[in-house]
């Protein structure tokens, strides 16, 4: 059952990836990330990580992407129209000789690394709970540095969109 | 096996109802504003109009659903069903009562209880931006799109203190499940004050309903859809079901912001008054409610509703009778009281909705924006800190 949730949720995810890069709207390619996104969290809630995949959702989906559309809108991008020329040679063989260029990657990388075992869904204890105790214990400084980075952007991004007085 | 058909019949009344409750909601809404201004509103169709949401709803079907030629289709299309789809979704976490046995069958008056209920809600109201914003920009007009970004930017600023406002509570109990929300508010300070988040998050309830009234569209905050200066907003270029679907969204988005307002402060499904007093309250308020109407519908200068109040008062009295006998059988008492005090307090909530639409003007759009940031946020996040500082320092 979860085999089959979770190639439902990856071949969506890859799909809205390919798509996301295929597509010549602009609006287009932005509603193929949120479906990555979303694809992308409902692999996390298998994986137990309930707080992680809601936040994805919540800050990701619903926060920075509505500002990406909403700048593509006012923008009023219109659909890009293709100059490249592409050579008969790339349109023919280009895909296999990617993917062939991928599996040699693939196989150096993955060959000297010791061989892993497959994660079983659910198996981490990612609840809210867990994610906050370990942010404000063991990850405490790392979480502080961030937050004091995020406060620096923002300060800097008002400086910047300040009208000159 | 069992758990799949007890689900799926779950699912099915838990649809059937919500999607009547919006259909009547309707009706309900012009009503109280009717009566608010004087007037008799919908009387036509089916005593005092209460066939008219079935007829509206008629009409939308039959109505060709007209695509113009200047849109962009697949977007277009996919607008209304985005938000119709993000706004019915949020019911399936909301409980409307305790754990109940009929028969062998012990379940939750509930379809499903996420540990994280109350972020899942807000995820998903987080992405019903899409619907409005999408609608808008698709239609290709120039209305329609400033009313969908006006509504996408209202959205996100409100979201702000609605989420900080959720927050306060959630520190009080100590879990984002519903389930464990309401249990934690169960009981009574004094022997007769419930221990409702209300009482020491009033003001987190107040910015969580005035935010509520943004993130829905509302009056005073219907600025996308103001009709004076762009028409009819983002759905300015739909028709028939299409439109229809927007307009059901906004009304299931308020159903959801009351459900989760009467969860997270006003106790759920606990009642108001403790044990014993609490199984009198209904049947006192439908037998009084059915004799009102008994005593109008008697009244020989009325001749209009002749029929109609006192065949109110006999529905009325029925329930009344249903409650009374529900105190002598077992398994009826627990779904009866949870339903009479959790559908009061949402409907109560919605009366308040409407009654502010029927009083209040527009806001302007910039008073709009200066009122989320200025005022409401700090409120908000004043009073997140006030709340963890007590917590702080009461828990051990």
């Amino acid at each position: 059952m979860t085999a089959i949730f979770f190639l439902i949720f990856a071949v969506f995810a890859v799909f809205c990836a390919i798509n996301l890069v295929l597509q010549t709207h602009p609006i287009a390619s932005a509603l193929s990330l949120i479906g990555v996104m979303g694809a992308l969290a409902a692999l996390y809630l298998q994986l137990g990580g309930e707080f992680i995949a809601m936040a994805q959702v919540i800050v990701y989906a619903g926060a920075i992407m509505v500002l990406f559309v909403f700048v593509i809108m006012l923008l009023n991008a219109g659909a890009e129209t293709p100059t490249i020329q592409v050579s008969r040679f790339v349109k023919y063989f280009g895909a296999i000789l990617l993917l062939g260029f991928f599996a040699l990657i693939s196989f150096i990388i993955l060959g000297p690394l010791p061989a892993t075992e497959g994660v079983t869904f659910g198996a981490f204890q990612g609840t809210t709970l867990d994610v906050g105790r370990k942010l404000f214990t063991t990850y405490l400084l790392p979480f502080e540095v961030i937050s004091v980075l995020i406060l620096i952007a923002i300060v800097g991004a008002i400086v910047l969109a300040r009208k000159e007085v | 096996m069992n758990f799949f058909i007890l689900t799926l019949i779950k699912v099915a009344v838990v649809a059937f109802v919500l999607l009547t409750t919006l259909a009547y909601l309707q009706w309900i809404e012009r009503k109280v504003i009717a009566h608010v201004q004087l007037r008799v509103g919908p009387y036509r169709v089916g005593p005092h109009g209460l066939l008219q949401p079935l007829a509206d709803v008629v009409k939308l079907i039959t109505k060709e659903g007209l695509i113009p030629s200047h849109v962009n289709k697949l977007f277009y299309l996919m607008a209304p069903f985005v938000a119709v789809t993000l706004a019915l979704i949020s019911i399936s976490v909301i409980p409307f009562g305790p754990e109940i046995t009929i028969g062998p069958v012990k379940t939750w008056m509930q379809l499903t209880d996420l540990r994280i209920g109350i972020l899942f809600v807000l995820a998903v109201s987080s992405i019903g931006v899409y619907g409005v914003a999408l609608g808008g920009w698709a239609s290709n007009n120039k209305y329609s799109l400033l009313g969908g970004l006006r509504s996408s930017a209202q959205m996100i600023s409100y979201e702000l203190p609605l989420a900080l406002a959720i927050a306060a509570p959630l520190l009080l109990a100590n879990t984002l499940s519903f389930r464990d929300m309401v249990n934690y508010q169960s009981g009574y300070w004094l022997g007769f004050i419930p221990r409702w988040n209300l009482f020491p998050e009033i003001l987190g309830f107040i910015v969580f309903l005035i935010a509520g009234f943004a993130e829905t569209n509302r009056v005073p905050f219907d600025l996308p859809e103001a009709e004076n200066e762009l028409v009819a907003g983002f759905h300015t270029e739909y028709s028939s079901m299409n439109f229809a679907a927007f307009f059901m969204a906004e009304y299931a988005n308020m159903v959801t912001v009351t459900c989760v307002a009467t969860l997270l402060f006003l106790g759920g499904w606990q009642p108001l008054f403790p044990e014993p007093y609490s199984d009198v309250v209904p049947i006192l308020v439908f037998a009084l409610g059915g004799l009102i109407a008994l005593y109008h519908g008697l009244n020989p200068a009325r001749r209009m509703d002749r029929f109609t109040l006192p065949a109110t008062a006999l529905v009325f009295l029925g329930i009344a009778a249903i409650f009374g006998l529900s105190l002598f059988v077992p398994f009826l008492k627990p779904i009866l009281m949870a339903l009479f005090w959790f559908c009061g307090k949402v409907l109560f909530l919605l009366f308040v909705f409407i009654w502010v639409r029927a009083t209040l003007p527009r806001f302007r759009y910039d008073q709009l924006m200066r009122f989320a940031w200025v005022g409401l946020f700090p409120l908000a996040m004043f009073n997140l800190l006030a709340t963890s500082l007590i917590v702080a320092l009461t828990t051990k």
